[in-house]
């Protein structure tokens, strides 16, 4: 797929019907790649990588990127796409400055899962079916894909484009994933029990606001905890009002914007399990207001901008199941 | 730094029995930024006034608190008090220490103690308070009513009668509506066109009143005292100033075969027509669909005999452009359309008919001339079921409507009272759920109906109707005998339940006016502002509401153009200080807050910013219009950015009350 | 022998202008009876509440938040309180998913005429919320000890 993508990356540049490329660019080590901004082919040709750790979702990127001269290519896997169809139904993206190339995608890979494993040193990874041979400076060695998958990806919820200028590949379907499962295991837990799951989880976060930056629905000019004036910014630690509230009062500005792209959970240096927080706002939205995917269909309101005469009381929440 | 003085009222001892008033004084007193504070048994009377007035002055106070009584109750006499002693009225903040604590605690240390909280809460706010000033609009002294019915049209002429000018829009030829239809009209049983038409024709000589008719509403733009509005006249081909409305054209048209909507399709029409005799205006239209001439460019007999020289094939749609300081809605009704009730043979016999269709058959200027006869065979009737609730008061999930039509338990015993005054030997039964009569001299109505003209009501629903040699078999149940009847029946009459008319929905959109699930237009208030719609500047009259009869839709007519007057009558209006505001440079132009906004007070324009490099750059941001925003703040919680806030309660002023309180 | 001395939580009631807030005026006029715990700030509208703002009272030392709006329908602004009911409706789901006491947050729709029903809430809420304690598992969330 990386030669396919490189040519048409190449094709387009060349072409003159873009400016700039937005794709993954190889690192030092051949799991750190970053997204980067290619400007021409020989670029392309050096440094563009497409493989199992090309897991960055492009689409916020292209909020600054729409308001340079020019048109910039961008490589969208499928999830992606849903950020970027919820970016350009907020309005945030100039339309007519992207060309959308849809890619396939076959699921990516966490290198905590690798390197649990033992693995060190890597140097490639082939991909073969199911398998994954991994070449490292110890020698070679061979792992199932799907030990080592990322979990959005081992819980990937769809494989269709849902918007694209054109498409590399073939066109995917929309998936039964069990993304809730987890979630569903955490609300049978008690209270007590959840409190001591999440306090252990948000307790190692160093708020270093790698989540808030990568995530595609945080794209607001200002941030709120950024800004003096929004009555919940503070650079003091521990006891702030912000410091504590940080991941809820960040999964509340992005409910029904969220698509569930994974972004927070996969750069949080901390491995902590943000995108549980966004994926129990989707499925409540699921159960209480009806199937909703943000990013699917631009014409549907959101949850929060809608409503129902017929809407459950909060207090309804805790009444099931009991 | 705010100077704030905090004045607390003892109520005489209705704060001052349960609430240690100087120990609140004191204690306010010692907060950051009090300068001044005072007790007194009275604040609100004048002497008490007098001291915050006093105060202000000999203080240079910014900002005053005072602890009293609900800010419902005197928090106007309060901010006028601030006002005249030269501060902005809204630096002033009520401290509610009787209804919410004097009042509902015995034990006065707990008392004084949450007293001394509320003041606290209350002083941390007006640390964040800012001078407001209400904007204030111009009005356009120039009203629209969409829709000639005879809501419109008694809208418009009480309006125009005040002295302000009226358009009145209406989709077809003429304006009369519905009632223009109608036979008679209950429970007087004078004829709808002898009290209608006089008021059509007062419309036309009206020189405040102009109608667009054949023309629609195309876009809406602009807020109440300012709307500015898009009108489409659709080409009729005909040029209204030279037509004389001599009818020649309509009688020598050789396309005789349309079918005439006037007369619900029970006859024919020509392609040129004017719907009926008292029409207004009184001017030929040529139907597109059907005129030979536009068709294939032959023919032409109409402009032949034009003496006036009216006729214009070339005829485009125009537009005009006019601002309005009001909108009224009087879009009103359609019944429902019957092909889906196939238990009831609508679609299969021509003698399946609906009430209006009866109207028209009963009419002396329908199609029959007024003499009841069968629309398949022209036969007088001798046996006629009437079914009530044809599509009313259906469980959801049905193809009818939930809520109850209202005017059809009326009508049809009209149709059957007249009947059986016409035509004596003539059998008439009437199926029912409920015959639901609340009006004045609606019961007594019905009871003649019953009592005196013989007619049988019978409770119960018709199951079936089948057309079989000629006659129509209803089969019934009789819920209170609790058999079943068979009746071999000439004719049966459906009571179709009335819905809004299809208009209603696209136009709801134009306006941002709030519709309930059945597309009926929301008032503002169920019960206390009943002919306005929860946007600004739109008024609601007539069935466009929710389903009504002649007498109710005629007061609620005139009810809306009262509303529409007192609006026209002001020269400015002055909107609410505390509205919603957006920061430009917070901004995203998401348009999240657009869309939970009851009020459309939200749009957006594109906006050139210099940036802090220098660059400028044109960023799309959201601006709230003052004259129409009513401060509820939906759209600062909506507001993912947190730049929309509000005035009078922002996001740091209620935030500061939290932290007083939890302190 | 030790006396206990009895837990005094903090309430912060967030009250609509047109319904609940007035109901609240009624309780008063009526003269019904509810522990001094509970202090109301007043809003225009049950969806003026930022959900931000029952974290915040929370983080500062609140022990329960109730949010009271006029009846579905009723809204003075049509639509606030709908709003208001689906955001809530997440927020309170979220805040037991993180293992805070679900008893701790309130919505509840008290009319004008609705004094009796206003001053019977605060009764019932406070109770509930001395009976849990002080809330300690926010301020807590991100500090394990």
């Amino acid at each position: 797929m990386q030669k396919v993508i490189r040519e048409k990356a190449i094709e387009l540049l060349r072409s003159g019907k873009v400016d700039r490329v937005l794709g993954w660019k190889e690192g030092e080590f051949f799991y750190d790649q970053t997204p980067h901004l290619f400007l021409s082919p020989e670029e392309v040709e050096r440094t563009f990588v497409y493989n199992g750790f090309s897991g960055a979702n492009l689409s916020k990127y292209l909020v600054k990127e729409g308001l340079k001269e020019g048109v910039v290519a961008v490589f969208l896997k499928p999830c992606d796409t849903y950020s970027f169809s919820q970016l350009l139904k907020e309005h945030r993206i100039a339309r007519d400055k992207i060309w959308a190339v849809g890619i396939p995608c076959e699921g990516k890979l966490d290198i905590e899962l690798l390197r649990k494993m033992g693995i060190r040193g890597i140097k490639t990874i082939e991909e073969k079916g199911d398998e994954l041979l991994v070449s490292t400076i110890y020698g070679e060695k061979t792992v199932a894909k799907k030990d080592v998958l990322a979990e959005r990806c081992a819980n990937c919820k769809s494989r269709k484009h849902v918007l694209y200028d054109e498409l590399l590949g073939e066109e995917g379907e929309v998936l039964d994933s069990a993304r809730f499962d987890q979630i569903e295991k955490l609300e049978q837990m008690t209270s007590e029990e959840r409190f001591a799951f999440w306090q252990n989880e948000l307790s190692r976060c160093i708020r270093c606001n790698a989540c808030r930056n990568v995530c595609p629905a945080c794209t607001c000019e200002k941030c709120v905890f950024d800004n003096a004036d929004s009555g919940i910014a503070s650079k003091a630690p521990a006891s702030s009002f912000e410091e504590q509230n940080f991941h809820i009062i960040r999964a509340f500005h992005v409910v029904g914007r969220c698509t569930d792209c994974g972004e927070c959970s996969r750069v949080c240096p901390q491995g902590i399990p943000l995108h549980l927080i966004n994926r129990k706002f989707i499925k409540d939205i699921n159960a209480f207001y009806g199937a909703y995917q943000a990013g699917e269909n631009p014409d549907e309101r959101a949850p929060l901008t809608n409503y129902s005469t017929e809407d459950m009381e909060p207090g309804d929440v805790f009444k099931k199941g009991e | 730094m705010q100077r704030i003085g905090v004045f607390v009222c003892w109520c005489g001892s209705n704060i001052a029995a349960t609430v240690d008033v100087k120990a609140v004084a004191e204690a306010l007193g010692k907060e950051p930024g009090v300068v001044y504070f005072e007790d007194y048994q009275y604040m609100c009377s004048e002497e008490g006034q007098n001291k915050i007035k006093n105060a202000i002055r000999d203080y240079k106070l910014t900002g005053a608190v005072i602890c009293s009584c609900s800010p419902r109750m005197h928090e106007n006499t309060f901010r006028k008090a601030a006002a005249a002693a030269g501060i902005n009225s809204f630096m002033v903040e009520i401290a509610n220490i009787r209804e919410q604590c004097s009042w509902i605690h015995k034990d006065k240390v707990s008392a004084t103690e949450k007293a001394i909280i509320l003041g606290r809460a209350a002083i941390a706010k007006v640390h964040l308070n800012a001078p407001l000033t209400a904007g204030e609009s111009p009005v356009v002294k120039r009203a629209l009513v969409i829709g000639g019915g005879i809501a419109g049209i008694q809208t418009a002429l009480d309006i125009a009668d005040a002295g302000f000018e009226v358009d009145i829009v209406e989709k077809k030829p003429t304006i009369g509506g519905k009632m223009s239809q109608i036979d008679k009209t209950f429970p007087t049983l004078d004829c709808a066109a002898c009290i209608l038409t006089p008021k059509m024709v007062d419309v036309a000589q009206n020189e405040k009143i102009r109608i667009f008719s054949y023309s629609e509403v195309d876009a809406v733009k602009g807020f109440v005292g300012n709307f500015k509005v898009s009108i489409r006249r659709k080409a009729r081909f005909v040029d209204e100033v030279k037509c004389t409305g001599c009818g020649l054209c309509t009688e020598k048209c050789p396309q005789k075969k349309v079918p005439n909507e006037f007369n619900l399709g029970l006859d024919q029409r020509r392609a040129i027509y004017i719907p009926f005799a008292q029409a207004v205006p009184k001017v030929a239209t040529i139907d597109a669909d059907y005129c030979t001439m536009l068709k294939t460019g032959k023919c032409g007999v109409c402009s032949k005999v034009c003496a006036a020289g009216a006729i214009d094939y070339k005829q485009k749609d125009t537009f005009v452009e006019e601002e309005y300081g009001a909108i009224v809605v009087a879009t009103g009704f359609n019944p429902i359309e019957l092909k889906k009730y196939d238990e009831f043979a609508y679609s299969q016999s021509p003698d399946v008919i609906t009430s209006l269709e009866f109207e028209r058959i009963t009419n002396a200027a329908g199609p029959t001339g007024g003499t009841l006869l069968r629309p398949s065979d022209g036969t007088h009737p001798k046996k006629i079921v009437f079914v009530q609730c044809v599509g009313s008061r259906e469980d959801g999930g049905g193809c009818g409507k939930t809520y109850c039509s209202k005017i059809c338990c009326m009508y049809t015993a009209k149709h059957a009272m007249l009947t059986r005054e016409k035509y004596p030997d003539t059998e008439v039964y009437v199926f029912y759920i409920d015959v639901r009569t609340p009006g004045k001299s609606f019961d007594e109505f019905y009871r003649r109906a019953v009592e005196e003209y013989g007619v049988h009501y019978v409770k119960g629903m018709v199951g079936k109707v089948s057309p079989e040699n000629g006659k129509l078999m209803v089969r019934a149940s009789d819920l209170i005998e609790g058999k079943q009847l068979n009746i071999d029946a000439d004719l049966v009459v459906l009571a179709a339940a009335i819905e809004p008319d299809q208009s209603a929905r696209p136009l709801a959109t134009m306006l941002t006016a709030s519709m309930d699930t059945n597309d009926f237009f929301t008032e503002a208030h169920p019960k206390l502002r009943p002919v306005e719609s929860p946007t600004a500047g739109i008024f609601l009259s007539g069935c466009c509401q929710g389903p009504k009869d002649i007498p109710e839709t005629v007061a609620q007519a005139s009810a809306c153009a009262a509303k529409v007057i007192g609006l026209l009558a002001k020269d400015k209006l002055t909107c609410n200080a505390c509205v919603a505001h957006s920061s430009e440079m917070l901004c995203n132009g998401c348009s999240t807050c657009e869309k939970v906004c009851p009020y459309g007070a939200i749009s957006y324009e594109e906006k050139e910013f210099r940036m802090p490099d220098r660059t400028t750059r044109v960023r799309r941001v959201a601006s709230v219009n003052p004259a129409v925003c009513q401060g509820c703040g939906a759209c600062t919680v909506a507001c993912p950015s947190g730049a929309m806030d509000l005035h009078g309660f922002s996001n740091r002023q209620i935030m500061a009350e939290v932290d007083a309180i939890c302190k | 022998m030790q006396i206990e001395e009895k837990f005094e939580p903090t309430i912060v009631a967030f009250c609509c202008n047109w319904c609940s807030y007035a109901g609240a005026d009624l309780s008063g006029t009526n003269r019904l009876q509810y522990p001094a715990n509970v202090k109301i700030i007043r809003v225009p509208c049950s969806c003026r509440v930022n959900p931000m703002f029952i974290l915040r009272a929370f983080q500062r030392g609140a022990d329960g938040v109730i949010l009271c709006g006029c009846h579905p329908g009723d809204c003075h602004y049509t639509t606030g309180n709908y709003y208001a009911r689906r955001r809530m409706t997440l927020l309170f789901s979220m805040l037991d998913f993180l293992g805070i006491e679900r008893e701790r947050t309130r919505v509840e729709w008290v009319s004008a005429a609705e004094g009796a029903k206003f001053a019977a809430t605060m009764n019932d809420f406070v109770a509930t919320v001395t009976r849990l304690g002080k809330n300690r598992r926010l301020e807590d969330l991100r500090c394990k000890k």
